[in-house]
């Protein structure tokens, strides 16, 4: 039984014709072509296909098109752009994190959630924040020292 | 692509006529037809084939004066390009921004091995450096000719040649060849993959007039990826396209015996692809296509269940006929030393298999038009599965063009090449294009697995405290059931699925280190595979191939015996190393570590939270790394923190030193989790491990706090490999370490919590 919905993804409204129990992962990358989020796992267990709902972090991969409602959604590209960089996304650029790249989606996506919330956080408080997170290539050095980058740069 | 549109509108007169800038910078009147003979013998409109001997395989000059690079290998992540534009700019005597990288792309680069043995800069680097300054040659007498004035008077700035005395007289890169093709003869040794090599006459620069090459130049290819620009593998569409996903049986070896494909006759477009023990479907929409692989009914073959349980897979690795046995390295009379001696010490070590695990499971799009076959692929040797596309879908090579494009994460053979294979399978069977998958369970549960080993090492010792004699033993399954590439469909679960018998191969590995023993023997034995098709524990390549649980055992052996001797861990290394780049790395470790001179273990510690340093170092290909590693340990749990690591890395000449440290940096944090959490698990029927939550890696609340490189540059040799070596001593150090804080010595890895705390009660 396909439903007809409608999407706001990055401040832009999408009609969306899909079964109501198919993660919204799919709407995303196969009908609205947005690359980001990825799939990793459809499991909930490593983040690569993080969004924000109504600006909270959620996995796309479990989030079925029947729970999205209204929510405001937005994903890494409308995040920040090359003109107008979030500063998750400058400290990035300059820290050079990472390496295959497949997994960034959630660490930008959750830190940027985070940070808007934490003012100066300790760094036991962003390595909380992120647990859960999965980088294979083994960048969390990286990671770590980007975030507190960003979280300077937000104040 | 950005190359040359449209040459076969150029002809030589027309492109020369054109050029007016060209007749004009020269001043003086040089005749059109001498101008031509002048060119034509080293370039050309039309493009000399795609051969290793030709130069146009590897470098171009545009018409703009930009520098394409072409290269047969790829990058998985450390910023391989950026070195390779270096190399490229510095011999060239271009600004490093005018060169573009071009990877792994089989319709314009030679097989150069693909991504394999960190031989990214050691051999793809070097060829790269020999055709851009043949490359440099060829233009600089050319523009001899041009200038009427001779080579020795000539110099070469961004990519402009002018006379020395006389600024004026001066021409570009772009002005004498731009848009067209080298057509220049290299002396290739015959060779493809990795030992390719086909310098020119030109020789390198020397490394004192280098300014580009050891630059810590950013990669480019950040910002693409964090402003979600960037299109992986998973990302590419075609028009037409439909989505695929595999079957897999729940007990490992079985085969379907009935499909019945009315199950899955409600799903728009599912259809089903079955070939003996390939089992497919495809749909025309993703979510579609998973559903249809949940919901079709398939009834398979009753097999006795393959593997042994896995709390005897170490007892299995003992008991196992030897298949090959190869002494690689033997001297003295060990076995008389043996019976000489006054004391012995053995010990054993135990190495699981290990997965990929890559970030996502693999994707492949194949498609087949017209007699021809397109293939996007992350995998990390285009060239080999372009091969094995070829034979798998029985056309000429030639028909088969494999676009390497960024895959999530690769360490090895991880299921890259088998997913291309099981896509063009499908693609031929529904004459569509097919974009292929795989689930998370896929990805982990069947991938080609890191070889389990068990390590026995053995040093006899005399009266008087020396080392007699030392034998270091590996037995386990090779690294090649499957090969490293999925050139062959016995490489293939495609391949195997469909009935092509596996080949698997022996081979394993020494330790790569220079200690100096009277009487010393090294050698490895591989048993047989456990199941002899398409298994989810077939063995290949997994980063540093077999480097880490060897070094493991011997480096954290080397301990054992310094502790029994009541030697400092690195004074005692020191007694006996041979190599000076090998006793410099250790120097270096244990100077920036501020390493003090004792005896392990510590003996001045108590309570639950001990802590402990340790030191492990290793060869690898040239390449020399030390790692002083101090970790926390808090006895209660068996949790253990692998705090610090200072790293000591010596690849030769250092061509990118930020790029070099972030490589270090990730080898070390991965090094980390598969020595912490990593291990496959399976009972009699497959593969158990097949997610985050049964396969665990490193938690960034488990991060190291610290990894201080101090690199070592050695500007007058050659460049040796990075990519893998320093993954290489960290289980080692952490073991050493441990024994360190507590006394106990771990010799099974992963060093899991639980194992640690039932080892230190």
């Amino acid at each position: 039984m396909i439903q007809k919905f409608t999407l706001t993804v990055n401040g832009k409204s999408h009609t969306v014709n899909a079964d109501p129990d198919m993660p919204l992962l799919y709407a995303l990358r196969d009908e609205l072509g947005l690359n980001n989020p990825h799939f990793g796992c459809g499991l909930a267990q490593c983040g690569a296909c993080t969004v924000h709902l109504d600006g909270q972090p959620a996995r796309s991969c479990i989030t079925t098109m029947s729970t999205v409602g209204d929510a405001k959604i937005t994903t890494l590209a409308g995040l920040g752009t090359p003109d107008k960089p979030h500063p998750i996304q400058t400290a990035y650029i300059e820290e050079q994190v990472p390496q295959c790249g497949y997994c960034i989606n959630g660490w930008l996506m959750t830190a940027a959630a985070f940070l808007r919330d934490k003012k100066k956080p300790t760094e036991a408080e962003i390595k909380d924040a992120l647990s859960g997170l999965k980088c294979r290539c083994g960048t969390h050095i990286s990671i770590l020292k980007a975030v507190k980058r960003a979280a300077e740069m937000m104040g | 692509m950005t190359k040359f549109e449209h040459n076969s509108a150029f002809t030589r007169r027309s492109v020369l006529l054109g050029g007016g800038a060209l007749v004009v910078s020269i001043g003086a009147a040089l005749p059109l037809d001498t101008l031509l003979s002048l060119q034509a013998a080293y370039a050309q409109g039309a493009k000399p084939p795609l051969t290793p001997d030709q130069l146009s395989s590897y470098i171009a000059v545009n018409a703009d004066g930009s520098v394409s690079a072409f290269f047969g290998k790829m990058d998985m992540g450390h910023g391989l390009a950026v070195a390779i534009a270096q190399i490229v700019a510095e011999e060239l005597d271009v600004p490093f921004k005018s060169v573009k990288v071009f990877m792994g792309d089989t319709a314009n680069s030679v097989n150069q091995g693909g991504a394999s043995g960190s031989t990214g800069i050691q051999n793809g680097g070097k060829q790269m450096r020999m055709a851009a300054a043949e490359a440099r040659r060829v233009l600089v007498e050319m523009a001899s000719g041009l200038l009427s004035t001779p080579v020795e008077q000539l110099k070469v700035n961004d990519g402009v040649v002018s006379a020395a005395s006389d600024p004026g007289k001066r021409i570009s890169y772009a002005q004498m060849i731009g848009g067209r093709y080298f057509n220049v003869q290299l002396e290739w040794n015959k060779q493809y993959g990795n030992p390719l090599y086909a310098p020119g006459k030109a020789q390198p620069k020397n490394h004192t007039e280098h300014r580009i090459v050891g630059q810590p130049i950013k990669r480019e290819d950040v910002a693409p990826k964090v402003f979600a620009q960037e299109d992986f593998v998973t990302d590419i569409k075609v028009p037409g396209m439909v989505h695929g996903r595999m079957i897999r049986p729940a007990i490992a070896g079985a085969v379907p015996v009935n499909v019945d494909e009315s199950s899955i006759k409600d799903i728009p477009g599912a259809k089903v692809v079955w070939d003996k023990g390939f089992l497919g479907v495809v749909a025309d929409k993703e979510w579609d296509a998973i559903q249809a692989a949940q919901k079709l009914k398939v009834e398979w073959s009753k097999v006795e269940p393959p593997f042994p349980e896995q709390a005897s897979l170490y007892d299995h690795i003992r008991k196992a006929s030897v298949r090959k046995r190869s002494v690689d390295k033997e001297n003295g009379n060990v076995d008389d030393a043996f019976k000489a001696a006054a004391k012995v010490i053995e010990a054993e070590y135990e190495w699981p298999f290990q997965s990929h695990a890559c970030m996502g499971p693999a994707c492949a799009l194949v498609q087949i038009k017209d007699g021809q076959v397109t293939c996007w692929s992350g995998t990390q040797k285009s060239h080999f599965v372009q091969e094995g596309l070829a034979l798998t879908l029985d056309l000429p090579v030639d028909r088969v063009r494999v676009i390497h494009t960024t895959g999530p994460g690769s360490y090895g053979r991880n299921d890259a090449d088998d997913c291309a294979m099981d896509a063009a399978v499908l693609a031929k069977a529904v004459g569509k294009p097919v974009r292929l998958q795989y689930m998370r369970e896929q990805g982990t549960g069947w991938d080609p697995k890191g070889p389990a080993s068990n390590h026995k090492a053995r040093a006899a010792i005399d009266a008087t405290g020396k080392v007699m004699a030392y034998e270091f033993t590996s037995k386990g399954f090779s690294r090649f059931d499957v090969n490293t590439n999925g050139g062959k469909p016995h490489d293939t679960l495609a391949g195997q699925t469909r009935g092509v018998a596996l080949q698997s191969r022996d081979a394993f590995g020494i330790p790569a280190e220079s200690y100096a023993f009277d009487n010393k023997r090294m050698a490895w034995e591989t048993i047989p595979p456990l199941l002899d098709r398409s298994s989810p524990l077939r063995s290949a390549h997994l980063r540093d191939p077999v480097g880490p649980q060897i070094h493991f055992a011997s480096e954290s052996f080397i301990d054992e015996v310094a502790a029994a001797l009541n030697a400092d861990p690195i004074e005692f290394r020191l007694r006996h190393l041979q190599d000076p780049r090998d006793i410099a790395v250790i120097k270096a470790a244990a100077e920036k570590a501020n390493w003090e001179t004792r005896p392990s273990p510590r003996r001045n510690q108590s309570g639950n939270k001990v802590s402990g340093r340790g030191i492990a170092y290793a060869q690898r290909n040239g390449t020399r790394v030390a790692i002083v590693a101090e970790v926390d340990i808090d006895r209660s749990t068996g949790k253990i923190w692998a705090r610090k690591f200072t790293v000591a890395h010596d690849c030769g000449q250092i061509i990118n030193p930020d790029g070099l440290v972030k490589c270090i940096e990730g080898n070390i944090v991965q090094g980390v989790s598969r020595t912490l959490w990593e291990e496959v698990t399976f009972d009699r029927k497959s593969v158990t491990s097949v997610d985050w939550l049964t396969y665990p890696i490193l938690d960034i609340t488990e991060t190291p706090a610290e990894v201080n490189v101090a690199l070592i540059n050695h500007p007058e040799l050659p460049p040796t490999g990075a990519g893998e070596p320093s993954i290489r001593p960290v289980a080692a150090a952490i073991a050493n370490a441990i024994f360190d804080a507590t006394g106990v010595r771990i010799r099974r890895v992963p060093f899991s919590p639980d194992r640690v705390k039932s080892a230190l009660s």
